[in-house]
């Protein structure tokens, strides 16, 4: 199951001179920009693992395209996705977050019901392999 | 590919090219800033015509490969070295060798670690905010330190070296330092000799050029010489000449700062009503006669000279 998650997540995957463009566009607003990978993408787990330090101070997509090609070389077959984080007072938060690899098979994230304290109904999910 | 055949032009017109990459107005700005340095001016000149010529030639698709950019820029210290990369940095922006044109200057301290481990994360940090524009490594012997072998230098050399042949299109490295030490880093690292195409050597300045200099200076912060100091100033660069620790522009940049601390204090001392522009923009013979320069340097040095005298 293809999993949407972030920006860009209902088009086709971006190819890497695309992914450079939106690293460039963040890169002209000051964006710090930060590089995380998982093997869980359950729609909860927001804290993915960091893939060395959040870079600052970058004019330039190549230095982020450097980590990810690192990153893809270690955790190929996981998720990779780019997270920029804008330090402007008063947002300090990410502001543009797009996942850049997937898995070559990605699991499934499957609901279950469940009936609780009468016939009200609790809603679960989890990530099936 | 099939597009960029059908784009490619029959003929260039270099004029036109020089106009539309802003070029002119680079090397303009680099004739009146900088005072002196006319080897420094023409080789920069040759540069860029050269790379003028090269961009045409990859217009009309007769060259395939980047050149090679890397620089090393050898000079005494005060001669304009890292002035002059930041213009670097402004013309291979304009002929669109670089991406982003920026500058990033670094000493030994920024890419070698302190411990084991510590260098490669350094280095490749300096390497990525460097990318898409001009590093700028200064006094680049300390990087290899021949009396310690296990010195981290070396680690840091290998990346540098490695990056500067796979990232020719990303970014250019210019290592700066003394004439006679950056030629014994070079005989020891042979990969630096041959990666790096353009030496540009920067000669001392002469005593007039430093007061055109200073005068530069003075001008652009609104202060004006009275004909007594302008005579005393002129003395004052003959004689910190011979004194050691001369760095040329910087050197009298440092004087021209003292002798405005000189003439805030005589301002502040001697005036009793109210000062007008004219005073407040005057430095006097008095502010720059006062320095220690006049006297022959400072104590300890003086008191060296005087021993080596009686001997």
């Amino acid at each position: 199951m293809r999993i949407t998650q972030g920006c860009f997540s209902f088009l086709p995957d971006l190819n890497d001179e695309q992914i450079t463009a939106q690293v460039d566009y963040c890169l002209e607003r000051g964006w710090a920009i930060g590089v995380e990978w998982t093997d869980d993408p359950h729609p909860r787990n927001t804290f993915w693992e960091m893939w060395g330090n959040p870079m600052f101070d970058l004019r330039d997509a190549k230095g982020v395209m450097m980590e990810l090609a690192e990153c893809r070389k270690a955790q190929g077959d996981s998720y990779i996705r780019i997270n920029a984080f804008d330090d402007t007072r008063g947002i300090e938060s990410v502001v543009m977050s797009f996942i850049v690899n997937r898995p070559k098979v990605e699991p499934k994230i499957r609901m279950t019901r469940t009936e609780v304290d009468g016939r009200s109904i609790r809603y679960a999910h989890e990530v099936v392999r | 590919m099939e597009d960029a055949v059908e784009m490619r032009p029959e003929t260039v017109d270099l004029q036109a090219e020089f106009e539309s990459s802003g070029l002119r107005e680079v090397l303009d700005e680099l004739d009146a800033e900088l005072i002196g340095l006319a080897p420094v001016k023409a080789r920069i000149r040759e540069t860029a015509a050269l790379l003028l010529v090269e961009k045409a030639r990859r217009m009309m698709g007769l060259a395939q490969e980047a050149p090679t950019l890397h620089m090393s820029f050898t000079g005494n210290p005060g001669t304009g070295k890292t002035t002059v990369a930041l213009k670097m940095a402004g013309i291979l922006k304009r002929l669109g060798y670089v991406r982003k044109g920026h500058l990033v200057s670094v000493t030994r301290d920024d890419l070698v670690g302190q411990y084991i481990g510590h260098t490669a994360p350094k280095t490749k940090e300096v390497l990525k905010r460097a990318m898409g524009g001009v590093l700028f490594i200064d006094e680049a012997y300390y990087l290899y330190r021949p009396d310690n072998e296990r010195d981290y230098g070396q680690e840091a050399i290998e990346i540098l070296l490695q990056v500067m042949e796979n990232n020719r299109d990303d970014l250019v490295v210019i290592l700066a330092g003394y004439a006679d030490r950056m030629e014994n880093f070079f005989n020891s690292n042979p990969g630096f000799r041959s990666r790096i195409a353009h030496h540009i050597e920067f000669p001392d300045y002469t005593d007039a050029e430093l007061l055109q200099i200073v005068r530069h200076m003075m001008a652009a912060q609104n202060y004006e010489l009275s004909s007594g100091a302008e005579a005393a100033l002129t003395e004052y660069i003959r004689l910190r000449r011979a004194q050691p620790h001369f760095a040329n522009a910087r050197s009298i940049r440092n004087a021209f700062d003292r002798a405005r601390l000189r003439q805030a204090n005589r301002l502040f001392e001697t005036a009793k009503g109210a000062l007008d522009a004219r005073a407040l923009s005057l430095i006097e013979e008095g502010d720059i006669r006062a320095s220690r320069v006049f006297q022959g340097g400072l104590a300890s040095e003086r008191a060296r000279a005087a021993q080596e005298a009686a001997q």
